[in-house]
């Protein structure tokens, strides 16, 4: 399988990793795609595994919207794709802006 | 190779999960060993709130069923649990159901009406996970209702 077949998994894929560096679940927060303006729950998002990184893609336009790559001493994060992710917060004291 | 030891993370992930307070009926969905996620929820609702559960479970074979002997007993013992096995390459001596991948007719039959809304878990093969996604919209779910998980290209 490569790139250009299928995404192979999906975003629960990303809860490891993410896992690693958020101080929360991320995989239920809304990702808002900068292209095409689709929000995702990252659980939601087509992944594609290359080694040594992940590759997330929006699944309404197939943009990508999270990358992770590791090194031997970094984990490299790029959301340059998403405009927002949106984080609930278990207490409840967030404002909703909607999605 | 047998002895080599494993560092295991989790469980991670709170997005294919069911929790016991969550309202409105649940259809799983399994295409072989994505059963697994799928039995914890059965165990998990044993002896809680009583939520009507129904799993269709494909398996190419009747060998390959996994919890074989627990998803019986918990057929005929967990009230408001329905268990259907659909089996795509042999099925067993007296089987009904035509051999042959999941269908349309399969999830009209052993699933929930789209009216009655329910929660759907759908993990297996990537190619399993979207057909199944995929005819569930075409029945008519609504798509925030239907929870995924793919677990990559089925073996050969």
């Amino acid at each position: 399988m490569d790139a250009q077949t299928e995404a192979g998994y999906d975003g629960n894929a990303l809860a490891g990793p993410l896992s690693e560096v958020f101080a929360v679940e991320v995989t239920t927060a809304v990702g808002r795609c900068r292209g095409c303006g689709t929000s995702s729950q990252l659980a939601t998002l087509r992944v594609y595994s290359l080694e040594p990184g992940m590759v997330g893609r929006c699944p309404g336009c197939e943009e990508v919207l999270v990358r992770i790559a590791r090194t031997p001493h970094n984990l490299w994060l790029d959301l340059s794709g998403m405009s927002a992710l949106q984080i609930q917060m278990s207490n409840g004291s967030g404002v909703e802006t909607g999605q | 190779m047998s002895g080599d030891s494993v560092e295991v993370r989790g469980p991670v992930g709170g997005w294919f999960v069911w929790k016991p307070e969550d309202s409105g009926p649940v259809l799983l969905v399994a295409g072989g060993s994505g059963v697994v996620p799928l039995m914890a929820m059965i165990r998990t609702r044993d002896g809680m709130n009583g939520t009507p559960f129904r799993l269709i479970y494909s398996v190419r074979e009747p060998e390959d069923r996994i919890y074989d002997h627990e998803l019986r007993r918990r057929a005929t013992e967990d009230s408001g649990l329905d268990v259907t096995v659909v089996y795509t390459r042999t099925s067993p001596e007296g089987e009904p159901r035509p051999t042959g991948r999941i269908s349309i007719d399969d999830l009209v039959s052993y699933g929930w009406a789209a009216e009655q809304e329910p929660t759907c878990y759908v993990c297996g093969p990537t190619g399993f996970v979207e057909t199944v996604a995929n005819l569930l919209i075409f029945l008519g779910h609504d798509s925030s209702k239907i929870r995924t998980e793919r677990f990559g290209p089925s073996g050969p």
